[in-house]
């Protein structure tokens, strides 16, 4: 099995926060606390685009690397996870980290003492799969389930994709084989018009 | 009647404290060993098609699952 990986299809989200709204049910995560969001990019001209952001469970995370306490470690499908016991809330890797994934909530079982928390790609923490301990530190564990992350399973537009690197890449490869790519692909330029798929107001890109 | 009122203002005052506690965190270093995902949870919530405790079944039962759930293009053909 390859890493776990996250991709998100820019062509395809409709910004809709279906995915923030999946991670946010599924673990029960606190208010003022995303996990994941939606970013939009030249918001409001055509061709914006949207994208689903999250921990990308990176190969060579940075948030590791600068830990001073080491709570970071990652599973052996590539999933970065970290222990909330060793945290102690310094907010290194917040600044590390450049998808701004780290959050900080001020409430719930760690709260106030403000440990990191994180996307998890659904794969709970430390404690013992499934356990009550995890789920209110970590959330849910879908991947000892046999199930995928919430956010990806629940993207309305399969915007994003997530799970084995391997078949997320070669279902997204195909999609893009399949549709064509810039103003040959469906949504604004089918809407619209090729000429004006993605380009924003006077015509420079 | 006096000392009574007393103690009964001590434990409702401790009673309230009571609600003031949170869950306990033990200081540890390092991480600790986390059980890989195939062992399963153990619980009944899991999705078909795997058994718990096998690496390849799980393996293969994420990969149908991303290809199932999240490629249209195989229910289009």
């Amino acid at each position: 099995m390859a890493r776990m990986k996250f991709v998100c299809d820019a062509e395809r989200c409709i910004e809709c926060n279906s995915c923030v709204t999946a991670c946010k049910n599924e673990h029960e995560v606190p208010w003022g606390v995303n996990r994941r969001r939606v970013v939009t990019l030249n918001d409001g001209v055509p061709g914006e685009r949207s994208i689903s952001v999250a921990c990308m469970h990176c190969s060579d995370a940075p948030c590791m690397a600068v830990c001073p306490v080491n709570c970071f470690y990652r599973t052996d499908e590539g999933v970065v996870l970290h222990d909330k016991d060793v945290c102690i809330g310094c907010g290194y890797c917040s600044y590390a980290c450049p998808f701004g994934a780290p959050q900080f909530p001020a409430s719930g079982t760690f709260g106030v003492r403000g440990k990191m928390d994180k996307c998890t790609f659904c794969a709970g923490g430390p404690e013992a799969n499934g356990s009550q301990a995890e789920f209110e530190k970590y959330g849910r564990n879908r991947l000892a389930e046999g199930k995928l992350p919430a956010c990806a399973e629940m993207c309305s537009t399969k915007a994003l994709l997530g799970g084995d690197g391997d078949v997320v890449a070669d279902i997204f490869r195909n999609r893009v084989v399949m549709r064509g790519k810039g103003a040959e692909a469906w949504g604004w330029g089918t809407a619209y018009g090729s000429r004006q798929a993605g380009q924003p107001p006077g015509g420079k890109s | 009647m006096k000392p009574r009122i007393i103690i009964v203002f001590l434990a409702t005052g401790f009673a309230a404290l009571g609600g003031c506690t949170e869950d306990p965190q033990t200081l540890e270093s390092g991480v600790k060993v986390d059980t890989a995902a195939y062992q399963g949870t153990g619980y009944p919530f899991a999705a078909a098609g795997w058994k718990p405790g096998e690496k390849a079944s799980w393996e293969q039962q994420l990969k149908t699952r991303t290809v199932n759930g999240q490629n249209e293009y195989t229910k289009v053909r």
